[in-house]
């Protein structure tokens, strides 16, 4: 799921954000807030973290993100990482550091054959498939999003060609942010919601984005399956302590196997 | 300005660049050797940090600022270093073979990262690394018989060859003897083919293999040779902070070592002292303005009678007392150096050089960089 939102972005910008996993955070304690503190409804409160957050990652784009283009790509690397460092401090301020849970409105479980369903789990997997179904058609069949994926393979030749670019990365880093605060809001329930949620979240994105390839669609989700299998079998069958390492145990074997991942596809560059 | 016109070879293979440079490194080597007698321990001992810093510093520029690749795992390297050395010492080795046993270990793992290096570059190798320092710090807390786990492990102050350095101001001295040996041996290794094949590789790859550099034998020794400095620094760090724990080798404590050769200025060994001392004197700092700026803004909101200076000031320093205020710090520190400086500090000292010496012909364009727009290597 937050996988996603990092292919996302690299397919769209080549660009890999660091901060992900603490816009992601963000998104859940905005929802939180609004929930309740302000005693809003649920499906409001989603609306209103999923538009700020995506607004803020546009003004992040704007006054910050945009001074680098042109510059490595290890710049933005770090820039992400110092942002991610601040947005943690703000959060650690701003709601302290105690862990909360989300209320929300998926109780129960249903009974569909033998498997038991808890409904949340279905409501992440279905926001999965709906945000995934709905972005994939984005990027392939909108005059805008074509217009991202042309940005995205060279600047230079989609501003010749009369694609505003400063608006597409602006509007680029807005619909990530704005899919890592839908991720944020529906983890929050299994996660739990406090300051760190989301740096081991984008961790084991990172793990599931390297696996599936950079770039792939397909191949992120499918990573993402691939690690949540891993974690669960090694908890279950191997000593303690791998439960958490197996992935990146696996991650590291893939990059030094195949280091394009899966699906991904990496050509020599040329001069 | 001033050209150097060199007519011997002795000339062009010296140190220093004429003897007014050699001159003035006389002096700094002379302040830092008289520093200990001036100040107090405590400062002492923050210094020692620097020092420890720099090394580790040093290590990362060789790997990030001259051979182009990014490492996001250098603390585990520190903490495979720290608690190698540690083990041997409680095992009874003397220091000087546990220092190279622990340095040997060190480069080894450094060549066992440095594989999928050979195949891959940029975000991945940054990626790798990560994984890679995720792993070891969980070997560190599960590898209890080894490591003491989340127990923790004391290390026993240094004893070399029968000299015990016990106090801080003798510690101090150590880590300048290895700090000036690790800078000789940088500075050195990288004016020879060896340094020159990892500039090369750090500003075109493929440029570096057409001229006939085998990239994964230099790759495989910039990590070594980093990995190995690391190890080296973590021997010190170990006796420096006296009790190892898994959580001090955080990817947070990696992140603090890019942001000190980013800050310090990629690609020079004066960067990664600069950066050095940026980053281990910021927290000492911050820690005296949060008790410093309250109480002198309440004196100031006294001595004018506008009592919201005094509130501000307490605002302020409530603020610095929250936990997790550092990192945001070093966050923002980061993001405004790579948007305002991208040469960090040694970058600017260069512009301010240069300024003096042509005086009145300076030109802003000289630092200007050709700007590349980014395009995809994916074919789709």
């Amino acid at each position: 799921m937050v996988a996603l939102g990092f292919v996302l972005i690299y397919k769209a910008t080549e660009l890999v954000n660091f901060a992900q996993g603490d816009l992601l955070m963000l998104g859940a304690f905005v929802a939180y807030m609004a929930v309740v503190w302000w005693g809003l409804d649920y499906w409001l409160a989603f609306l209103i973290s999923v538009v700020t957050i995506g607004a803020f990652g546009a003004l992040l784009d704007a006054v910050v993100l945009r001074q680098v283009i042109g510059q490595p790509q290890f710049a933005v690397v770090m820039l992400t990482i110092g942002l991610g460092a601040m947005f943690r401090t703000f959060a650690s301020v701003t709601w302290g550091s105690e862990i909360y849970t989300m209320p929300t409105p998926f109780g129960g479980v249903s009974t569909i054959g033998d498997v038991t369903l808890s409904h949340q789990y279905l409501s992440i997997i279905l926001g999965t498939l709906i945000l995934c179904g709905g972005l994939y058609a984005f990027f392939n069949h909108t005059r805008l999003g074509v217009a991202m994926q042309a940005t995205s393979q060279n600047q230079l030749a989609a501003y010749y060609m009369g694609i505003p670019v400063k608006l597409i990365f602006s509007l680029i880093w807005a619909i990530s942010a704005g899919v890592a605060a839908a991720a944020g809001i529906l983890l929050a329930p299994v996660t739990l919601i406090d300051i760190n949620m989301g740096l081991a979240v984008a961790l084991k994105a990172f793990a599931a984005a390297v696996l599936g390839g950079f770039g792939s669609i397909p191949g992120a989700l499918v990573g993402g399956i691939i690690i949540g299998l891993i974690e669960l079998y090694a908890g279950a069958t191997l000593p303690d302590g791998f439960k958490d390492t197996a992935p990146y145990i696996v991650l590291l074997l893939m990059l030094i196997v195949r280091p394009q991942g899966l699906f991904g596809m990496l050509t020599r560059k040329k001069v | 300005m001033r050209f150097l016109f060199k007519t011997s070879y002795a000339q062009d293979i010296r140190l220093f660049r004429d003897n007014v440079d050699a001159s003035w490194y006389g002096l700094l080597a002379v302040a830092v050797v008289a520093l200990p007698f001036l100040l107090s321990e405590y400062y002492v001992g923050e210094t020692t940090w620097v020092f420890i810093y720099a090394i580790c510093g040093i290590s990362l520029m060789v790997l990030v600022g001259y051979t182009g690749l990014v490492s996001l795992g250098h603390a585990a390297f520190l903490g495979i270093g720290a608690y190698a050395h540690a083990f041997f010492l409680k095992h009874g080795m003397p220091w000087i073979p546990s220092v190279v046993l622990a340095v040997l270990i060190t480069t080894a793992s450094g060549l066992v990262v440095g594989l999928p290096a050979l195949r891959m570059t940029g975000i991945y190798l940054a990626i790798a690394t990560l994984a890679f320092s995720v792993i070891i710090q969980e070997v560190f807390s599960r590898w209890e018989s080894v490591t003491h786990g989340f127990a923790g492990m004391p290390v026993a102050k240094p004893t070399i060859l029968g000299v015990p350095f016990d106090d801080d101001r003798s510690f101090y001295y150590l880590c300048l003897f290895f700090l000036v040996l690790a800078l000789w041996l940088t500075r050195n290794l990288l004016r020879s083919p060896t340094g020159r094949a990892w500039i090369a590789i750090r500003d075109s790859e493929i440029a570096a293999q057409s001229m006939g550099v085998n990239l994964a034998i230099y790759k495989s020794m910039a990590f070594a040779y980093s990995a190995a400095l690391m190890g080296l620094a973590g021997a010190l760090f170990a006796h420096k902070i006296a009790y190892l724990a898994p959580d001090i080798f955080t990817i947070l404590l990696s992140i603090q070592f890019l942001l000190l050769v980013i800050v310090g200025g990629l690609g020079s060994l004066h960067g990664a002292v600069f950066g050095a001392i940026f980053v281990a004197l910021l927290p000492p700092v911050i820690a005296i303005l949060r008790d410093s700026i309250p109480q002198s803004m309440a004196e100031a909101a006294a001595a004018t009678g506008i009592a919201p200076i005094g509130i501000l000031g307490e605002a302020v320093g409530n603020f610095l007392r929250k936990p997790g205020v550092e990192a945001g710090i070093f966050g923002l520190i980061l993001v405004l150096v790579i948007l305002l400086e991208p040469l960090g500090m040694y970058g600017r000292w260069v512009k301010i050089r240069i300024f003096f010496s042509t005086f009145p012909m300076y030109k802003s364009a000289t630092f200007k960089r050709q700007k590349t727009y980014m395009r995809s290597e994916r074919l789709r």
